[in-house]
């Protein structure tokens, strides 16, 4: 097995190599059993700061973050757009650079803009980890989805996961569809033809516009929220929300109707009602709490293993 | 690299028994005692024991788990090797208990600091003892010594002394210099 990571930051899985992939999960496992020890944190991350930059708002992926940070006993300053200078109108640059200038070694940062990450990386020096740009990737979503799989089902090779919903504004489809491609795990997406992006197919993953038929398909079927905030009010996707929820709503009748047992998993924030219902968010078959628990095992693991990557590219230069 | 082979197999299966038997004079039925092996090497070692343990004293009730040091280190982002952490296995509370922590090798004993920080999250242990095959005792770097010992080898700064498990001839200590 690789003993380090091939990247310095973690922009998104598509840069990731499969044995970067399988090295965060072997890396996981070991602070899940420390998230279950009587005392849970670790104090690897002793003289490590880090800096959460979250321009764009979030709960769970925030919380989980800081919590990771905090079981690895480093220090965090937090930051957020909306309290922040960038109302003023600072750059990116300036903003991040004023908070490195406080000798910063590693940046955390959600924005909206896709490829903001990347920018970042290549103007600064500290380690990037996205967590989330835009519609684009978001890397530890992904790993804690393909993580959790893992997890219920023994391995991802070959096994079928559907990506259900709207696969156009979803960062979180992307950043899964590269993973689990990775992993050897077949993926297909389903929604209606205008949320699915013209030419998908491109990335090896079939397309299929009845729930039902992906449902039958599928072992996983991995849920997405409707994400109203990212639709233009000018340009609708969909008719209504009741219809899209008619159509594309999990409920309990088609889940228990299904010929196998398929795992339901969601992101996070669940739209009780529209994609699925209460009764499958709460169903046996869901494992929506597990991902949020490995969520914290899995960002520990990808800060842990960056941080170590950055002294030793240091010391070789 | 020259090697020089300091224990045979028939020699570590004698020390293997002293080891036992020292165990049994201080631990008795063991019903308060728990022995970890320190991950990844101290754990092969602490397997020999346990196995023995159970051949001399078939009733003896043995608890063993592995303990793995490495988020406890302290050269973290200091050293060239990264620092990959193996399983931790302790399903036993160490509150009150008589701990036996054993490692193949004692050499700067960074790494015992390491394991003993560890353990200590899942309880207060009454004692913490240690065990060691083999002591470099020259190389010490912090104020930690064996309780239980294999044996003694005075060494370099350039050689190492490594234990090999399970290889074509059984299990052997060798001491590599580097040339």
């Amino acid at each position: 097995m690789n003993r380090t990571l091939s990247v310095k930051h973690l922009l998104g899985i598509k840069d990731l190599t499969k044995e970067d992939i399988e090295l965060i999960f072997s890396q996981a496992d070991e602070f899940k059993e420390v998230l279950n020890r009587p005392i849970k944190k670790v104090p690897s991350l002793r003289d490590v700061t880090i800096a959460n930059l979250f321009f764009e708002n979030s709960t769970r992926t925030r919380l989980s973050f800081e919590l990771a940070e905090k079981r690895l006993s480093a220090d965090i300053v937090n930051f957020s757009a909306s309290t922040s200078s960038v109302k003023k109108g600072e750059t990116l640059v300036d903003t991040v650079n004023n908070i490195l200038a406080m000798k910063v070694d590693m940046v955390v940062m959600r924005h909206s803009a896709p490829g903001s990450c990347l920018f970042l990386s290549k103007h600064i020096d500290a380690a990037i980890v996205n967590a989330g740009d835009g519609t684009h990737e978001h890397p530890t979503q992904a790993l804690l989805d393909a993580y959790s799989i893992r997890e219920k089902l023994g391995s991802l090779k070959g096994k079928k996961v559907a990506i259900i919903g709207d696969i156009t504004h979803s960062r979180v489809a992307l950043s899964n569809i590269y993973c689990l491609k990775k992993l050897g795990a077949e993926v297909m997406v389903c929604g209606p033809s205008t949320m699915i992006p013209k030419h998908i197919q491109s990335l090896g993953v079939k397309v299929e516009h009845s729930l039902r038929n992906a449902l039958e398909w599928c072992d996983v079927a991995n849920m997405l929220r409707i994400q109203l905030e990212r639709q233009e009010v000018s340009v609708p996707y969909f008719p209504s929300l009741r219809e899209y929820s008619m159509q594309y709503g999990l409920t309990k009748e088609i889940l228990e109707g299904l010929s196998k047992k398929v795992v339901v998993m969601h992101p996070g924030p669940i739209n009780r009602g529209v994609e699925i219902t209460s009764e499958v968010a709460d169903h046996t078959q869901s494992i929506i709490l597990e991902q949020v628990e490995n969520g914290v095992a899995i960002r520990m693991a990808v800060i842990y293993l960056l941080a170590q990557t950055r002294r030793t590219e240091k010391e070789v230069v | 690299m020259a090697n020089l082979t300091l224990v045979d197999n028939k020699h570590l299966g004698l020390i293997i028994n002293r080891l036992c038997y020292q165990l049994i004079e201080d631990h008795g039925t063991f019903n308060d005692t728990v022995l970890l092996g320190l991950q990844p090497r101290g754990v092969f070692f602490a397997e020999r024991i346990v196995e023995k343990l159970k051949t001399i004293s078939p009733k003896a009730n043995i608890k063993y788990g592995k303990v793995d040091p490495t988020f406890y280190r302290d050269d973290f982002r200091r050293s060239d090797k990264t620092l990959l952490a193996q399983p931790t296995e302790i399903p036993y509370d160490l509150e009150g208990k008589k701990v036996v922590l054993m490692d193949d090798v004692l050499y700067t004993g960074r790494t015992i600091r390491a394991g003993i920080e560890c353990l200590l999250e899942y309880g207060r242990p009454s004692s913490i003892e240690l065990m060691v095959l083999i002591d470099r005792r020259l190389s010490r770097e912090l104020p930690i010594e064996p309780t239980y010992l294999g044996l003694s080898v005075d060494s370099y700064d350039n050689q190492k002394v490594k234990v090999i498990w399970n290889g074509e001839s059984g299990d052997k200590v060798q001491l590599l210099t580097d040339k």
